[in-house]
């Protein structure tokens, strides 16, 4: 049951198959089973029962939507009310969410089963779900690998048949990343399109929730449940939300795909450069027209990314302060000591040198230099897109340049670490959505091929990988031991 | 461009983040490094760029001036780490 899709689970729970009860069972004794792969911080193992029996009734009303019943897992960045809500920190270890993310909300309006709450990279800073304070992820393929980051325990969950589906947030690539380390499809939609309230905050210029699944058809109906105005998210935008899984099976003949070359240049690996040639011409055999375009600014987009996202992050993170929520230092000596302390024993060591580097280039006399510089890098990177985009339907390229890395691999290098994100923050930094589908394997380990589309095509997206997921199977593959 | 460990302490001050005095060193390191990287910016002229702060050009919603939350004190005060009488507690500020 646990690689099934969501239509065919909700067939099973309509038909009487299995009860939504029998279906939650079995993926807690899945998680406990394989409790050695680190994917969760909470298991709430009572409360999916719960809801589990609730969306039973529900189904036997007849009333049910397609996701109720199914049971799904949260990022531990959305706040879940009476849950323990950590972001992978110990300054929030403690932390019960006294309200739930409007992501969950939907989720439970649409009577969907939550199994318990992902690891993740420390406030979402990271590439491999190292920094963490629950420990690392293990990557269900390869168990010495990372699964990717920050959304690492969504996508080794998934990919290990550990929840249906779960959701992520991506702001630099943290739901793409790992869905191609993985082997399953994650989406990161339009800035704006899926609300931020109650998803704890990095860099909110960059920060999207998104949803983390095995196919593009169930993305899809997950991201119809996620996606949608918001009046408590400022940034929230105002349009109506298509019909997701209705375009799914348009034909995608006359498709114009760009190329960029930055993409396919020194650096990445010329296993995965062949995975994604290889898919590009699996979509001209399906009629699609290939063009090669060009990102000229797209090296810059690592410089400009880590000073935004730093700075963001310094001022995001604040709040954290000892006082109102969250951990608290012993024995304060003084209001100065209670801030410092508290925040110096709760962050750990990737989060404090974002806090430091977005602190410094915040502060008087380099505020131009780097913050405002960052900001002007970041308008002509966006135009690099728009120009693109005018001349083309879709971006294509890898994910990342090389299948997952080794646990320890890269952790001691910070810098080396962010130079494995060059293909796809800059999609965050223009506000694009952008997705990763599994499209071949190198060395054991699945590759994922990166498509991005023009603002609020999340739509030609999902009907651009769905119809490649009709002639391939690479999304059907499971992990040596969780087929 | 290198950051000396002075630096680190100052903006770790700014911060008001503690950080171990062993560890300071590899920040600074660190922290060069990443200056390193930004500095690569300056290669580009971005004279007459628009500083892009949002993805969005959009203006901030208005709504009309009326209270829409409710009074959630005790909710929140249930998580604080010190409170007395409906108020969070810090070490004495005044003496």
């Amino acid at each position: 049951m646990h690689n099934k899709s969501i239509t065919d689970l909700a067939k099973g729970l309509r038909s009487g198959e299995f009860s939504s009860v029998e279906l939650t069972q079995a993926f807690l004794n899945r998680i406990k089973q394989h409790s050695s792969l680190n994917c969760y911080i909470t298991v709430t193992e009572d409360l999916a029962l719960q809801e589990a029996k609730a969306a039973d009734d529900r189904i036997a009303k007849g009333d049910a939507t397609l996701l109720t019943g199914i049971p799904i897992a949260q990022k531990d960045i959305f706040c879940t009310q009476g849950v323990k809500t950590t972001c992978g920190s110990k300054i929030l270890d403690n932390f019960i969410a006294p309200y739930n993310a409007t992501v969950v909300e939907k989720f439970n309006q649409a009577g969907s089963v939550m199994l318990g709450k992902l690891n993740m990279d420390e406030f979402a800073m990271g590439s491999s779900n190292e920094t963490s304070y629950y420990g690392a992820v293990r990557n269900p393929w390869d168990h010495n690998a990372i699964p990717g980051g920050s959304s690492g325990g969504s996508a080794a969950a998934v990919a290990a048949g550990l929840a249906v589906c779960a959701t992520g947030t991506d702001t630099g690539g943290s739901i793409r990343q790992p869905a191609s380390h993985c082997g399953i499809t994650g989406l990161k939609p339009t800035y704006g399109r899926v609300s931020r309230y109650g998803m704890i905050a990095y860099a909110s210029s960059l920060d999207q929730g998104g949803p983390m699944a095995r196919s593009a058809e169930d993305a899809a109906i997950m991201l119809q449940v996620m996606a949608g105005f918001d009046e408590r998210d400022s940034t929230s935008v105002d349009l109506p939300v298509p019909d997701y899984r209705a375009g799914l099976s348009n034909p995608i003949e006359g498709l114009k795909i760009g190329l960029p070359k930055e993409f396919f240049g020194a650096g990445l690996n010329s296993d995965v450069a062949a995975v994604i040639e290889a898919a590009v011409n699996e979509y001209r055999k399906l009629g699609a027209h290939i063009k090669e375009v060009s990102m000229p600014n797209l090296k810059l987009a690592i410089p400009a990314y880590y000073v935004i996202a730093s700075a963001e992050c310094s001022a995001n993170l604040s709040r954290f302060d000892g006082v109102r929520y969250g951990y608290r230092c012993a024995n304060p000596e003084d209001l100065t000591d209670l801030y410092t302390r508290s925040r110096g024993e709760g962050f750990g060591k990737e989060v404090k040198r974002r806090i430091l580097m977005g602190t410094y280039a915040l502060s008087a006399g380099y505020y131009d230099a780097y913050y405002i510089k960052a900001q002007k890098v970041r308008r002509l990177i966006s135009d690099d897109f728009k120009k693109a985009l005018s001349e083309v339907d879709v971006i294509m390229g890898p994910v990342a340049p090389s299948a997952a890395f080794g646990i320890g691999e890269k952790i001691g290098n910070p810098i080396e670490m962010y130079l494995s994100d060059i293909y796809t923050i800059a999609i965050n930094l223009a506000g694009l959505p952008a997705m990763s589908m599994p499209a071949g394997v190198v060395g054991g380990k699945p590759v994922g091929l990166q498509i991005i589309g023009n603002y609020f095509a999340e739509h030609r997206l999902l009907n651009i990988a769905h119809q490649y997921q009709q002639v391939t199977d690479w999304h059907q593959q499971s992990p040596k031991g969780f087929e | 461009m290198s950051l000396t460990t002075d630096d680190v302490k100052k903006i770790a001050h700014l911060a008001r983040l503690g950080i171990d005095e062993s560890d300071i060193e590899s920040y600074a390191k660190d922290l060069s490094r990443m200056l390193d990287l930004m500095t690569q910016m300056s290669e580009l002229n971005t004279d007459d760029v628009i500083p892009m702060a949002h993805p969005m050009d959009q203006v901030q919603r208005l709504r009309p001036d009326t209270v829409t939350e409710r009074n959630n004190r005790e909710q929140f005060q249930a998580i604080a780490p010190q409170v007395e009488a409906g108020l969070y507690l810090v070490p004495k500020v005044i003496e």
